[in-house]
C-alpha cells in the first residue's frame, strides 16, 4: 500500500495573549491509501488541531502535511478549496447540516462546486444515500431525521464527491450506542467495500476498537500506537 | 443559476424578518416610483418639446400681451414655416382647486402646429365649425367625467366679457389624444375669434406666439432675427427654444428633480442600513454554516459572491416588486386625476431604479459578505 498522508514534524501553536500554547509538537504520520485510522487521546490533546491541518482547515506553525501527492501545508487558500472539494470528505460530530436544505439539498452542496448537470448531480445524490441507507428520506428536513440519520446524511455529503480521504471528527460523539454503532459499520463498509481511506477521532474506544489501528495522541505528541 | 436555491432558501430562513425589509423595500421602491413618475410629470414639457419649435413672448415676462400683428411679420422672417398664438385664460371651473390649463387658439393652426394632438377628423370639422365650441384632453375629459357635446361653463378671474358678465360657456366639440405617452392632454381649448370678440378688453392681443422654423439647427438664428425685428418697439420680445421656455416655466416652481433627488437619498440612505442590518444578522447567525461550506471547498470568493447574491436577490425583489406596482398604479389610469400631465413611470426610470436595487443590494451586503469572507474555518467550527 502506498502512503497517502505524510505529515512530517508538524507543530502548531496558538496565542491566546502573552500565552503560548504548543497543540502539536512535532508530530510525524503517515496513513497509508485505504487504512482506517483512529486517532484517540484527551481533551486539547490536539487531535482535532491534527485533523484541520491535513484537511487543509488550518495552516501548521512548522512542519509539512503531503495528502497524496499535493503538500497541503503550501496551497494558496483558492487552490486549498478546490482541492478540498476534490479530494477531502468531512463527517462532524454535529452533522453540521444546512438547516434549511433537505437531505438531498445537503448532500448536492459539495456537487455544486463541480461542472455537473443538474440531472447529473441529481444521479450522485441518489447513488451516495443509497449507500448510507437513506433514500426514502431525501426530501426530509433535518429537523425531521434523527440524530443517526442526520449523521449518515453528513456521511452521504462526505462522500458524494467520492472523496479520497474521509475525516471524521467524533462521528459518534453525538449519537447513542445503537446509532453509533451504525455509523461504524457504515464507515467501515465505506473504508473495505469502497476503499475509502478514514482518519477519524474519537474518544470512545468501544468506536476507536472498529478501526484498523489506534493512535494516541498526547500533549501534543503523537506516542503510542496499537494495530488492531 | 445552481446556487440560488441556497441563497433563496438562505433568505426565507427567517420569513418575518426578511418579509419585513422586503416590505420596507418594496414601500421605499414604490415612493422612488412616483416621485420619478412626478419628476416626469413635470418634466414632460420640456421633455417633449420640439426641437423645431420656438415661443416668442414679451421681453417683460410673460404675462404681458403682445399685438395680433407680429403675427404677419413673424410669418414672413426668413427661417420661419408657421406660427400660431397663445392666450392664458385662467378661468375656474366649479371652484378654484380644479386647476387646469385654458387657452383660445387658432383651431386650424393648432394641429398643424402639435401633430402630437390626435382627434377624429370629424370632431375637428365640429369645431372648426362651432365658434363656441372647445376641445379638451383625454386626461381632462376623464378627471370631470366629460364627453362630447356637454356644455362646460368656465368663470373667467382675467378676462370679463363685454356684457359684464365673467361666465363663459363652451361645447366640447371634440377629445384629442396624445401621440405618444407623455403628450399633454390636460389642456383646454376654444377659438381665439370668439373669444377676442366677446372680451371687454385687450382686443387684438395675444399671450404669446410659438414658431416652427424650417431646421432644428437654424432655430437659434432666427430667434435673433425675430428679436432684432421687434427691438426698439413698444413691445419687445424674447424668444427662446420650446425645450428652453418650459425649463424656465419650471424652474419658476423650484428645481423638482433637485428636491426629488434629496429625498430619494436620504430614503436610500437609510434603506441601506436597514438591509445591512439584516444581511449582518443573516450572516452572523450563520457563521458555523458558512464555515462549513469552506470546509465543504467553498472559496472565500465564493462564499462572498453567496452573501452579496443574497443581499442583491433581497434588493432586486423588492425594488422590482415597487417598480412593477408603480408601473401597474400609473399605465392604468393617471392617479392625479389629469393633474399633472405626463405623470409616467419612463423607461429610463425604471432602468435607474434597477440601478439602485443592485447597488442597495451590494453596499448592504458588502461588508457582512467581506466578514463571511474572512472567516477562518477552524475558529468558526471550534465556536460552533
Amino acid at each position: 500500500m502506498t502512503d497517502l498522508v505524510q505529515v512530517t514534524n508538524l507543530h502548531k501553536v496558538f496565542r491566546r495573549g502573552s500565552e503560548r500554547i504548543d497543540v502539536l509538537q512535532g508530530t510525524n504520520l503517515t496513513i497509508p491509501d485505504g487504512d482506517f485510522v483512529a486517532l484517540m487521546g484527551p481533551s486539547g490533546s490536539g487531535k482535532t488541531t491534527l485533523l484541520n491541518l491535513i484537511g487543509g482547515l488550518d495552516t501548521p506553525t512548522e512542519g509539512s502535511v503531503v495528502v497524496g501527492d499535493e503538500r497541503v501545508d503550501r496551497l494558496s487558500a483558492g487552490r486549498l478549496a478546490r482541492w478540498r472539494a476534490r479530494h477531502i470528505g468531512f463527517v462532524f460530530q454535529l452533522y453540521n447540516l444546512l438547516p434549511v436544505l433537505t437531505a438531498a439539498g445537503n448532500v448536492e452542496l459539495p456537487l455544486l462546486l463541480t461542472g455537473l448537470r443538474r440531472r447529473e448531480r441529481k444521479r450522485h445524490v441518489e447513488t451516495a444515500l443509497a449507500i448510507v441507507g437513506l433514500s426514502d428520506r431525501a426530501r426530509h428536513y433535518p429537523r425531521q431525521l434523527s440524530g443517526g440519520e442526520e449523521q449518515r446524511v453528513g456521511i452521504a455529503r462526505a462522500i458524494v464527491t467520492d472523496p479520497t480521504l474521509l475525516l471524521c471528527d467524533e462521528p459518534t460523539g453525538d449519537l447513542d450506542r445503537k446509532s453509533g454503532d451504525e455509523i461504524m459499520d457504515l464507515l467501515a463498509t465505506l473504508n473495505a467495500k469502497h476503499g475509502k481511506t478514514i482518519l477519524m477521532v474519537t474518544h470512545d474506544p468501544h468506536v476507536a476498537a472498529r478501526a484498523s489501528r489506534v493512535l494516541y495522541l498526547d500533549k501534543g505528541v503523537l506516542n503510542a500506537e496499537r494495530t488492531a | 443559476m445552481k446556487f440560488l436555491p441556497l441563497v433563496w432558501h438562505n433568505l426565507l430562513r427567517r420569513k418575518i424578518r426578511t418579509i419585513s425589509t422586503l416590505l420596507v423595500i418594496v414601500f421605499i421602491f414604490t415612493l422612488y416610483g412616483y416621485l420619478a413618475a412626478l419628476s416626469a410629470g413635470f418634466s414632460a414639457g420640456v421633455d417633449l418639446a420640439s426641437a423645431d419649435r420656438l415661443v416668442l413672448i414679451h421681453k417683460v415676462s410673460l404675462i404681458q400681451l403682445l399685438p395680433i400683428s407680429y403675427e404677419k411679420r413673424i410669418a414672413q422672417t426668413e427661417g420661419v414655416v408657421d406660427v400660431c398664438h397663445f392666450t392664458y385664460f385662467g378661468g375656474v371651473y366649479q371652484k378654484p382647486s380644479n386647476f387646469f390649463m385654458q387657452m383660445p387658439v387658432v383651431p386650424e393652426c393648432l394641429f398643424r402646429l402639435y401633430p402630437e394632438f390626435l382627434m377624429p377628423d370629424a370632431q375637428k370639422k365640429a369645431w372648426f365649425a362651432d365658434r363656441t365650441g372647445a376641445i379638451v384632453g383625454r386626461s381632462l375629459a376623464n378627471r370631470f367625467g366629460w364627453k362630447v357635446g356637454d356644455r362646460v361653463p368656465l368663470q373667467a378671474t382675467i378676462w370679463r366679457k363685454k356684457d359684464g358678465q365673467i361666465t363663459w360657456t363652451f361645447t366640447i366639440d371634440g377629445i384629442y389624444d396624445g401621440a405618444t405617452k407623455g403628450t399633454d392632454t390636460t389642456q383646454f381649448l376654444f377659438h381665439y375669434d370668439y373669444f377676442d370678440e366677446a372680451r371687454w378688453v385687450a382686443r387684438g392681443l395675444v399671450g404669446w406666439y410659438v414658431i416652427r422654423v424650417d431646421r432644428p439647427e437654424h432655430a437659434p438664428e432666427v430667434a435673433k432675427r425675430l428679436d432684432a425685428m421687434f427691438a426698439n418697439s413698444p413691445e419687445e420680445t424674447k424668444t427662446t427654444a420650446e425645450k428652453a421656455f418650459a425649463q424656465a416655466f419650471l424652474n419658476q416652481i423650484g428645481d423638482i428633480g433637485l428636491m426629488i433627488r434629496w429625498i430619494l437619498g436620504i430614503v436610500f440612505f437609510v434603506l441601506m442600513f436597514v438591509t445591512a442590518n439584516t444581511m449582518a444578522q443573516s450572516v452572523r447567525e450563520r457563521t458555523n454554516e458558512l464555515a462549513v461550506l469552506k470546509t465543504l471547498g467553498f472559496s472565500n470568493g465564493g462564499v462572498l459572491a453567496l452573501v452579496l447574491l443574497e443581499s442583491c436577490c433581497l434588493a432586486v425583489v423588492g425594488g422590482g416588486l415597487g417598480l412593477a406596482l408603480v408601473t401597474v398604479l400609473t399605465s392604468g389610469s393617471d392617479p392625479t386625476g389629469g393633474l399633472i400631465p405626463g405623470f409616467i413611470l419612463r423607461t429610463r426610470d425604471v432602468l435607474t431604479g434597477i440601478g439602485f436595487a443592485l447597488a442597495l443590494g451590494f453596499l448592504a451586503g458588502v461588508f457582512p459578505a467581506l466578514r463571511a469572507m474572512r472567516l477562518r474555518i477552524a475558529d468558526a467550527l471550534r465556536r460552533g
